[in-house]
């Protein structure tokens, strides 16, 4: 599954401090390095490929550099160092005018704390984007409509976000950031201030909008649960630098190191484990049942079960192999595959 | 160092200077005051440099002085326009002989108006209010002095506003201009107002634009600094946010900052209105009319009904503007727009134009419509003097006795201890003062000042004014403190008190000379009681608030440690509360010493008195180097118990 690159970046860093660019001259410095001389390094020679129509998970505690570094992604923060390419051009090497440009048509950004304007209704809030390009206001209203309807919030449309709820807040900045239709989509903890069964909620809602759009997505959570129901791939930070990028099924199977593994003891291997990570070749005649190699284990596990006979398992209409109730079990209980 | 050293030397200081004061009858001329020699000219530099800007400097081919003419025209035209909408109608001919062609706005119409325009911002009952307090100033026969205040800060308020925005703005965007600002309006705020009405009247002549000018430098200052703080204080991720929608700077600044900073730019409104009417008064000196030259002038005559009645207008007219633009900052939009035609459209605005239009056809056969009939004026005015009357002669004696009991125990012997202390000596006591709550910096700070004070030839003015304001503030802080203990008590007494303080606050500060004048004659023991009544504000204020703002689980711990309601106080609540009361301390000496400059009226003998004559004298130089003297006591006090108390705070924080 390789989707062409959306954005990337190479070697990136941000350093704060008395003297950032000196301390990078002579090379990459260690961690120690950096906190010795009185700086803190809030992203260290982050590279990463974000794919197109991928939902790409940045999972780090607080404090780890997530926020500073999607804010290098997307250049509210200048970068010490390196360099961040999206669609292939520079963004580090744009013009001011230029960005403006970028940013009005082709980048959205949702807020830990929704961010919205609090002297503007939802419409007004929803069309802000559009005013400040200068479009006219029938236009930006009946596109403001259109998205305040992809979020569910018909008939909010002359509130102001104090008269909403934090989840209804959430739809409304999700809406605003989809208002001038960008490929490039930027989440920084969207759901982080919601109370948990709201998050459920919007976690629902936010797959649904992305089956519909495709955006490309760098989606932020400290929540390790949040980040193996969305994502496609996931990146775990520490200290501002990368310490694994893979999928939530290699990444619970293989953890990098025991900081990863800390962070996936916890979770159910049902939840990641797929088919086709346990497929064995077919033991016979393949099966008349047939279920897709992406499809989780637990999604899976009740059918195969009461079935009580092998199941065919299919990677692109192509016969992988076959999955026993007894290797779905064993995932139940947690025994490794 | 503890506490019980930090006391101990403390007392040796106050022995030591005790005896210093004492041998100090014995002492060679050049110790107890600056010599002579010490003395810089500073007065005669300043008047040179003035006379040479109003002379001879040239900006390029236009001269300095066809500047300030220049400015002061561009004020003065909306001036006038205002002036002949609200006072003086269309006239023909000068003076007594001129007839009125179209009349002012009558007194009906404004106060229809000023309910429309309540209702419009908020609801009917806000327009009531604003009505019936323009009502008050009809009824009591301050119309047209309440209308000649209100062109001049309708003016004034607006730029104000407008001129602290900018420099706001500018100074967020770089830095360089919030450097240079911030000194200045330190002295802004801290010369008193009556040193710069000096160069105000050199530069723009005796008049109302003089005055306008005055205010508007008067009253500008915390809107620059509330300005800068509420731009700083938008909330990062909206700011992000702006970045993110392709907001050019000026997009981010007009749509996004603004509007977002705005419920904490109105407090700089409300500042700037508030400042703008306290300065009514003094600005009547210079030739603002209105209610500021009602109150000088009943001042003058001690016409204490006249005074008061004047006063309350002030403050009247204070509350209405407060509260409109209050409200108008605060009005929800996105309200249904009614259909139909335009006077349905617009219901307010057409009731009111009906009235102008009704009132000023009819005025001309019914005038009652037009002007306020006299015949139906009330006055207090026979009430406050009557009451005056009868305290004078009922308790006369009783006065009298407190009066000479205080001067001469108190006040008289304090004032000799400050006369008698010698120069060096408390430039030394200032200057370690400085080392030890702030260190090096500090020091060097109270050593300039207090050196400043002393090159200025006005010693003795400095340790009078010292005198004064010591005592007021102590008094101040003996009142209010306990004061403050109680309101933060309970409930009702907190109400009660706060109501009270509110309305020592939006009073004019020269009103409160008028009864002290009446009951004790000129002086300085009048002078006393008048900045103690107006400092008292903070010091209970702050305490108050200290004391509430304790953290509710360590009084419910002392609770569960079975402290009784007095231990909790004197143990937990309290000392948690001082770096709070350091800071209401602060606030009271501030306005004891702005208090002081107007109390020069009594006739003190301290820097207010001199600047006071450097005004009625036009002495350019003279009055801003008192003026220099008195924000350098300001300056000084500000920051020793600004130290303090970040000291006490750290203390506090640290063992927490
Ligand atoms: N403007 C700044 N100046 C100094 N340090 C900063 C600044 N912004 C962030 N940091 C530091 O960088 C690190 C990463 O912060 P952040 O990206 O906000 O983390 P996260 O979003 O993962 O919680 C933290 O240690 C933070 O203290
Ligand atoms: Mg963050």
């Amino acid at each position: 599954m390789t989707r062409p690159v959306k954005l990337a970046c190479r070697a990136v860093w941000k350093l704060y401090g008395p003297h950032p660019a000196r301390l990078l001259q002579s090379g990459a410095p260690t961690l120690d390095a950096i906190r010795a001389s009185g700086h803190v390094g809030a992203v260290r020679d982050v590279s990463l490929e974000v794919g197109e129509g991928e939902i790409f998970v940045i999972m780090g505690l607080s404090g780890s550099g997530k926020s500073t570094l999607v804010r290098c992604l997307s250049r509210l923060i200048e970068p010490t160092a390196g360099e961040i390419l999206y669609d292939g051009e520079d963004l580090l090497k744009a013009s001011p005018a230029r960005m403006i440009e970028i940013r009005r048509h082709r980048m959205g950004m949702v807020f830990q704390h929704f961010a919205l304007l609090p002297h503007l209704t939802v419409l007004e809030n929803v069309g802000f984007p559009l005013e400040v390009q200068g479009v006219a206001r029938p236009a930006r209203e009946a596109r403001a409509r259109e998205v305040i309807a992809l979020v569910g919030l018909q008939g909010r449309e002359g509130h102001y976000p104090r008269q909403l709820s934090g989840g209804q807040q959430q739809r409304v900045g999700i809406a605003r950031s989809l208002a001038v239709e960008p490929d490039l989509w930027f989440l920084d903890e969207p759901f982080s201030a919601l109370d948990p069964l709201i998050r459920r909620e919007m976690q629902e809602e936010f797959l649904r909008i992305q089956r519909q759009l495709k955006k490309t997505i760098v989606f932020i959570t400290h929540d390790f649960d949040e980040a193996i129901r969305l994502a496609d791939r996931i990146a775990i930070m520490k200290d501002g630098a990368l310490v694994q990028v893979a999928t939530p099924e290699d990444l619970v199977l293989a953890p990098a190191d025991d900081y990863v593994r800390a962070f996936t003891a916890h979770v159910a291997r049902a939840k990641v484990v797929t088919l086709g990570r346990i497929a064995a070749p077919l033991s016979g005649p393949a099966p008349d049942l047939a279920l897709p190699a992406e499809m989780r284990v637990d999604e899976a596990a009740e059918r195969i079960v009461t079935e009580n006979r092998p199941v065919a398992v299919t990677r692109d209409g192509q016969i992988l192999g076959e999955v026993t109730p007894q290797a779905v079990i064993a995932v139940l209980i947690g025994r490794q595959p | 160092m503890t506490g019980a050293m930090r006391g101990l030397s403390a007392l040796a200081f106050l022995a030591l200077a005790l005896l210093l004061a004492r041998a100090s009858a014995d002492l060679p001329p050049g110790l107890l005051w600056p010599p002579e020699a010490l003395h810089l000219p500073m007065a005669g530099w300043i008047s040179a440099a003035m006379a040479w800007l109003t002379d001879s400097a040239h900006l390029g081919p236009v001269s300095f002085k066809d500047l300030t003419r220049g400015f002061a025209a561009l004020v003065e035209a909306p001036y006038q326009a205002l002036r002949v909408l609200l006072v003086e109608g269309i006239t023909e001919g000068r003076g007594r002989r001129a007839t009125v062609i179209v009349p002012p706005l009558s007194w009906l119409a404004v106060t229809v108006a000023a309910v429309a325009l309540g209702h419009y911002a908020r609801n009917l009952g806000l327009g009531l209010i604003a009505g019936a307090l323009m009502l008050y100033l009809a009824v009591f026969g301050q119309w047209e002095s309440a209308m000649v205040t209100l062109s001049s800060i309708a003016i004034a308020v607006p730029l104000g506003v407008a001129g602290g925005l900018a420099l706001g703005i500018a100074a967020w965007r770089w830095r360089g201009v919030e450097r240079a600002l911030a000194p200045l309006l330190d002295l802004m705020q801290t010369v008193p107002t009556f040193a710069y009405l000096v160069p105000v009247l050199v530069l723009f002549g005796f008049g109302p634009v003089a005055a306008l000018l005055a205010t508007v430098i008067y009253a500008m200052p915390p809107m620059v600094r509330v300005t800068l703080l509420a731009l700083r204080a938008v909330p990062s991720e909206i700011m992000d946010f702006a970045a993110m929608a392709g907001c050019t700077p000026g997009q981010r600044l007009r749509k996004v900052m603004l509007p977002v900073a705005l419920p904490d730019l109105m407090v700089g409104v409300n500042q700037v209105i508030m400042l703008s009417l306290n300065m009514v008064i003094i600005a009547s000196m210079i030739g603002a009319g209105g209610l500021g030259f009602d109150v000088l002038n009943a001042l003058r005559r001690l016409d204490i009904g006249g005074g008061i009645e004047a006063g309350i207008a002030i403050t009247a007219l204070a509350v209405v503007l407060d509260r409109l633009g209050q409200a108008l900052a605060a009005r929800p939009g996105g309200q249904l727009r009614a259909v139909g035609p335009w006077w349905r459209r617009h219901p307010r605005t057409a009731l009111v134009l009906a009235v102008i239009l009704a009132t000023t056809a009819l005025g001309y056969l019914i005038p009652a419509l037009q002007i306020y009939p006299k015949d139906w004026q009330l006055t207090t005015r026979t009430f406050w003097a009557d009451l005056m009357k009868a305290i004078n002669v009922n308790y006369f004696d009783q006065l009298e006795a407190l009066r000479a009991w205080l001067l001469e125990y108190l006040m008289i012997p304090v004032k000799r201890f400050f006369l008698a202390l010698p120069w060096p000596f408390v430039l030394g006591l200032a200057t370690l003062a400085g080392w030890r709550l702030g260190g090096l910096r500090l020091a060097a700070l109270a050593l300039a000042l207090t050196g400043f004070l002393a090159a200025t030839g006005l010693w003795e003015q400095a340790m009078t004014t010292l005198y004064l304001c010591g005592l007021g503030v102590v008094l101040a802080m003996l009142i209010g403190v306990p004061l403050g203990v109680l309101a933060a008590s309970s409930e009702a007494a907190g109400k009660a008190i706060g109501a009270v303080i509110d309305t020592l606050q939006t009073l004019p500060s020269f009103v409160y000379l008028i009864p002290v004048v009446m009951l004790f004659r000129v002086g300085d023991f009048s002078a006393l009681i008048a900045v103690v009544l107006y400092a008292l504000v903070p010091a209970v204020r702050y305490t108050a608030h200290g004391l509430r703002g304790v953290a509710p689980e360590l009084v419910e711990a002392a609770v569960v440690c079975g402290c009784t309601r007095g231990q909790i106080l004197r143990k937990v609540r309290l000392p948690l509360a001082v770096p709070m009361v350091l800071l209401g301390l602060n606030q009271t000496i501030l306005l004891a010493l702005s208090m002081l400059v107007i109390t020069a009226l009594v006739g003190t003998r301290d820097l207010g008195q001199e600047v006071y004559i450097a005004l009625t004298k036009a002495d350019i130089g003279r009055g801003i180097v008192a003026g220099l003297a008195v924000a350098a006591i300001a300056i000084l006090a500000d920051r020793l118990i600004g130290a303090a108390a970040q000291g006490a705070r750290a203390r506090l924080e640290g063992a927490a």
